[in-house]
């Protein structure tokens, strides 16, 4: 066993930091993710096959490749197309992307989740297309979506150690580079898997927390 | 590109359907090892599962990868082979998800059906083998299907630990081209068509399993480009 208990200590702070800047990316890249989300959902619901079918097409294709591959195209293609941003937007950008597609899957169930009657309702009220929409079916079908939109939350922090590839100092980013420092490498990167651990256990409880207040729909 | 360029991409292939495909079966042994241990009687066996799952669905493969080649060797003298430490970290995190779809399944097969099998006798063992089991193991696809594909996503997380997978080689193929834009392009359309190769494999498989209990499957990704759901309006 070879094990040295001071650099455990002193990892924590700025382990810590780069858990914050972790945290960072996954707020910004939620938000893109539920907006993209619900964008790629309603597209693809459009009676339009030119626009349903390629948007279909983008949704499983991103779906289904590597994320990893993802942020490394966006980093390094983006500059090619003078398109110059910061390493954190990369990486939410990427992880925003890449989790919309998920995201609109759970959309897509919240929305068909929603009864014909409501839709019928909608249409005896002589309710525009985009009143239906706004007033009607999204707010009954989002509540629904909550707890699987929770758990995506989660799942995207726990991919926030991907962005070491884009060089973001987060945390798996920051214990390699305290094991470059210090020539000891086991302590940070278990360091960081407490604190992964920990704050995915967190999060989970709070999702719970949060599925159970919001996650009803309003009684009619 | 040369023919030494091109002979990097096709073992990094190799490397990548291995990693999947072993990933895969031993990810299938942890996940119906914890998922039946969550669902016994014994209540050891039930923390162990949970604690299993709670853990590796909360952790990065990512982190469990940089553990298994950085901590294991230094700490406790345990060098694995590059191969095997990647297979085993995809596979413990897999295995957690794989674990939940199995408990899920297993609790799904109706409790008739556990009825009949007491009635008639059955030991536990052949009521596990022989009724709930067929049932529950076709619920269990299109589940494993997806979760064969995030596998196979996660597979490219070894390059970042130096295993010469398909991503790896296309980064050398990057470094010494210079070309991209086109290599990650054309990186990601594989990783695309290998997905699309396994969701085919396992839609068919899920076909097979489906008729032998009676029943019809709901549209793949193929059909689900092309879905449009209309509204009733």
């Amino acid at each position: 066993m070879n094990w040295d208990w001071q650099i455990f200590w002193d990892s924590f702070p700025r382990l810590l930091d780069g858990l914050v800047i972790a945290l960072q990316a996954t707020v910004v890249g939620y938000l893109i993710a539920l907006v993209l989300g619900l964008v790629f959902a309603l597209l693809r619901r459009s009676r339009l096959v030119w626009v349903s079918a390629p948007v279909g097409l983008v949704v499983e294709f991103i779906r289904s490749t590597p994320l990893l591959v993802q942020l490394f195209f966006l980093f390094y293609v983006l500059p090619q197309f003078d398109v110059h941003l910061s390493t954190l937007m990369t990486g939410a950008i990427g992880l925003g992307v890449h989790y919309a597609t998920y995201i609109s899957e759970v959309y897509r169930a919240g929305i068909e989740g929603v009864p014909q009657g409501q839709w019928e309702a909608a249409k005896a009220l002589n309710l525009p297309a985009r009143r239906t929409w706004t007033s009607v079916i999204l707010p009954q079908a989002i509540p629904r979506s909550a707890p699987a939109l929770g758990n995506y939350v989660i799942a995207m922090f726990k991919d926030t150690p991907q962005l070491i590839v884009i060089t973001l100092p987060e945390m798996l980013t920051t214990a390699q580079g305290i094991g470059s420092e210090t020539f000891r490498y086991p302590e940070p990167i278990t360091v960081a898997g407490i604190l992964y651990l920990a704050t995915a256990l967190v999060m989970s409880w709070i999702a719970r927390i949060f599925e159970r207040r919001f996650g009803t729909v309003r009684a009619a | 590109m040369s023919a030494g360029l091109w002979n990097y991409m096709f073992e990094g292939l190799l490397v990548t359907l291995q990693l999947t495909i072993f990933g895969a079966i031993l990810g299938l042994v942890f996940a119906f090892a914890a998922g039946l241990a969550r669902l016994s009687g014994n209540k050891l066996l039930r923390g162990m599962g949970f604690a299993y799952t709670e853990a590796f669905r909360g952790l990065s493969a990512l982190v469990v990868l940089f553990w298994l080649i950085f901590v294991l060797p230094t700490v406790f003298g345990v060098q694995l082979a590059p191969l095997f430490a990647g297979v085993l970290a995809l596979s413990l995190n897999i295995g957690a998800y794989g674990a939940e779809v199995v408990r899920g399944a297993v609790r799904a097969v109706p409790q008739g059906q556990i009825e009949a099998a007491i009635a008639l006798n059955f030991t536990p063992w052949q009521r596990m083998r022989k009724v709930i089991l067929p049932q529950a193991v076709v619920a269990m696809i299109p589940s494993f299907s997806n979760n064969l594909i995030e596998l196979l996503k996660a597979t490219a997380l070894v390059s970042v630990v130096f295993l010469s997978d398909l991503t790896f080689g296309a980064q050398l193929v990057r470094a010494s081209t210079g070309n991209t834009a086109g290599t990650f392009g054309l990186l990601l359309v594989a990783y695309g068509l290998i997905a699309l190769v396994f969701t085919t494999l396992m839609r068919l498989l899920e076909r097979r399993a489906a008729a032998s209990l009676g029943r019809t499957v709901p549209p793949g990704m193929i059909a689900r480009i092309f879905r449009r759901t209309e509204a009733s309006a």
